[in-house]
């Protein structure tokens, strides 16, 4: 199955945020939602099970100068083995504009037993943009053993390299589990803080979190891991 | 106030502190003079670069004692930094922080990965890097003293990283360290056996001591040294002082060159 | 052309670069309880060797690519991988042990190759990262950039596999036949990172290991530590 879906804010020049375009096909449906503490939120409606070997979906996120989105997802999307040797790919490609706010905080991203998985995702900012972006991967279904997933994150703010970082986990992946990358937790992830409006704070850890001021910008990535989603969720909600 | 240049007849010796406890010179304790007659207070000449000097030894045998000693026996006279190797990485350091000798910021602590003889002789760069980061962050050295995670009697330092080293062994250790030799008592440029105090309590013959060193190391220097009773290490610092002004010879302070 | 020496040479634990002092993280997983024996130390050195491993021999890679004499803009060049490879270290304390291995690396290499592309460098105050200062310091000594990305990937294991030896107390001949059974492992790494070497900048790998980062920033606290990563 094959689906785009696109997402275009801009400021309403009152302050708020029009959604001038949004539009999707099955299985990746958006949804206006009530808006969140007067950010305009849009929903992810998965329409079918998936993603599925062989899914190819893709969405696009642009949020113009001084506009504001957040964009949820209503369940957890579950990446399963499809046609043999094909592979299930998300891919997000947000562009957001100076003095915009884009927040992508989506259900979990479950990879089954059998899955080979790809999510990347892309986000240009604009100098004085604002992001919040969450990634969390759960390694499998309850006791279960998980396929191939590679999560791929490739953020640049003002033109420079921000974040480059692909988390790979299943058989393909050597090590995935052991001491070095995951130490045997099956959820792990990422919550990325773009803030130009505020100084980042020092690096700090402490048993599987860590705050990390990033090199290229006003920027701090948050990564877990975790023995569940629930507690990877607690980590990843500053 | 330091002379920035020195004209050594012109200029008096700065005036050095009077040592608080210094005992009287012991002649019953054995010792080598590192050059009997030559004046230990000479003016001291600024070089171009800082005399990096090694302080080495067994585990326990009073190295940062040493330093702690040295510290306030320069505390006034020179610009000084430290180096520690020692493998718990900020122990020595923090003594000398504990003990009051020395800003914090004239100390650096280099990690060794279990290796502190190699962080000293085979793989300096670290070392290197510190006493660059010294300079760095406190303006020009006359003297870094660069001191060894506690090793055994093999553990000397590069000449790459250091221009003199001195190797310290306690007469606890047993009287017949010096007779055991190793590249240390051998060849360091100055021996120091430390805690005399403590020889009656240990049953070490210090005659023997100073015998063997003697053997073992030709012409060159063997001091005795008690902290306790020398709380500055004055012979050990006055050693020190000769060889900056050697070194100062050596490595000229760069003169900006003025209008012919 | 290279001689098969040069390349022992530099791949040789004994070059006088820092790498004793480096555990490669393996310290810190020690103390967390994660690594206690061979098994736990084989699973660490091959989740190192598939991201640190690999993201580190792909940058010296593209380095030695950089440091090719018809390339032009050079510098430019360097600059670009310095901050790509930023972007792909997102734990200062990592960012740092990676400019003081380039700055102890190229203290050697500056002794040894005078005439090496180093000016190109990066000027920054901390030092330019490690994977850097090794391709160009690889390409003055004539090694190939697959030989390059060999050194790089297999100083990421026989690294934390020495502070194992040291930390663990483990039998060496036993961490030798691991080695052993990873060099497959670590050559088909080298191969990759070679091969993506003629990526543009923003493609090369980026793999990432979350245990990494936390680890890093946890020793990086402690005030008492016998590695310096």
């Amino acid at each position: 199955m094959r689906a785009f879906a696109r997402l275009v804010a801009r400021a309403d020049g009152r302050g708020g945020t029009a959604l001038v375009e949004l539009r999707g096909e099955t299985p990746l449906l958006l949804r206006q939602t009530p808006a969140d503490g007067g950010v305009a939120t849009v929903h992810i409606v998965g329409g079918a099970a998936g993603p599925l070997a062989g899914d190819d979906l893709r969405l696009e996120i642009e949020v113009g100068p001084g506009a504001a989105v957040r964009v949820r997802s209503v369940a957890a999307s579950i990446a399963l083995p499809g046609r043999p040797g094909a592979v299930s790919r998300v891919a997000v490609r947000a562009v957001v504009h100076a003095g915009a706010t884009l927040h992508w905080l989506p259900e979990q991203l479950v990879a089954a037993a059998g899955c080979a998985h790809l999510a990347e995702s892309r986000i240009d900012l604009a100098a004085g943009a604002s992001l919040r972006w969450r990634d969390e991967l759960i390694c499998g279904r309850y006791g279960e053993v998980p396929g191939g997933a590679v999560v791929h994150t490739q953020v640049d703010y003002a033109g420079r390299p921000l974040l480059r970082q692909s988390l790979a986990v299943g058989p393909q992946a050597p090590g995935w589990a052991g001491p070095a990358v995951l130490g045997g937790a099956p959820a792990t992830g990422s919550l990325l803080v773009v803030d130009p409006s505020r100084p980042t704070a020092p690096p700090t850890a402490e048993g599987s979190v860590a705050r990390l001021p990033l090199a290229g910008g006003p920027a701090t990535l948050w990564t877990a891991t975790a023995p569940d989603a629930h507690t990877l969720r607690a980590h990843l909600t500053v | 106030m330091r002379p920035d240049t020195v004209v050594p007849s012109a200029v008096p010796a700065v005036e050095p502190i009077t040592p608080p406890a210094t005992p009287p010179h012991d002649e019953t304790v054995p010792h080598t003079h590192p050059e009997p007659g030559v004046d230990p207070h000479p003016p001291l000449a600024r070089a171009g670069r800082a005399l990096r000097v090694g302080i080495g030894g067994p585990v326990g045998s009073g190295k940062t004692a040493l330093v702690a000693a040295l510290c306030r026996a320069f505390a006034d006279e020179l610009r000084l930094g430290v180096v520690t190797n020692d493998i718990y990485t900020t122990e020595d350091a923090d003594f000398l922080r504990r003990a009051g000798v020395l800003d914090p910021a004239r100390i650096r602590a280099v990690e060794t990965g279990c290796c502190p003889h190699t962080a000293i002789r085979d793989d300096i760069g670290a070392n290197l890097d510190a006493v660059d980061e010294l300079a760095e962050a406190v303006g020009p050295l006359d003297l870094v003293l660069v001191e060894s995670g506690g090793d055994n009697l093999t553990a000397t330092f590069s000449r790459g990283l250091v221009d003199r080293q001195i190797f310290v062994v306690d007469v606890a250790g047993g009287d017949k360290v010096p007779r055991k030799g190793g590249p240390g008592v051998t060849a360091a440029d100055l021996l120091v056996i430390n805690k005399t105090d403590l020889a009656p309590m240990v049953g070490a013959d210090l005659a023997v001591m100073d015998r063997d060193a003697r053997a073992r190391r030709g012409d060159l220097p063997t001091l005795f040294l008690s902290i306790v009773g020398d709380p500055t290490a004055t012979r050990v610092a006055d050693w020190i002082r000769h060889e900056l002004a050697h070194h100062a010879a050596l490595h000229p302070l760069a003169v900006p060159v003025g209008p012919t | 052309m290279a001689t098969p020496s040069l390349l022992l040479l530099l791949a040789d634990g004994r070059f006088p670069a820092g790498a004793h002092a480096h555990s490669g993280g393996l310290e810190a997983a020690v103390a967390a309880g994660r690594v206690t024996d061979l098994a736990t130390l084989e699973a660490f050195l091959a989740g190192r060797l598939a991201t640190a491993g690999l993201v580190g021999a792909a940058f010296a890679a593209a380095a030695h690519r950089a440091a090719v004499p018809e390339t032009v803009g050079r510098a430019d060049a360097l600059a670009r991988l310095d901050a790509e490879l930023d972007a792909r270290t997102a734990a200062p304390a990592l960012r740092a042990v990676s400019r003081r291995q380039g700055r102890a690396l190229l203290r050697a290499g500056r002794a040894i190759w005078p005439d090496a592309a180093f000016a190109d460098l990066p000027a920054t105050p901390t030092g330019a990262h490690q994977p850097l200062v090794l391709g160009l310091l690889c390409a003055a000594a004539g090694l190939s950039r697959l030989e390059t990305a060999t050194i790089a990937a297999y100083g990421t294991l026989t690294g934390a596999a020495s502070a194992g030896v040291r930390l663990l107390g483990l039998d060496p001949y036993r961490v030798q036949a691991l080695l052993v059974g990873l060099a497959d492992a670590c050559d088909g790494t080298a191969a990759d990172a070679a091969r993506a070497a003629d990526d543009p900048p923003e493609r090369l790998p980026a793999a990432a290991a979350p245990l990494a980062d936390i680890h890093a920033e946890i020793h990086a606290t402690w005030e008492v530590r016998l590695f310096a990563s």
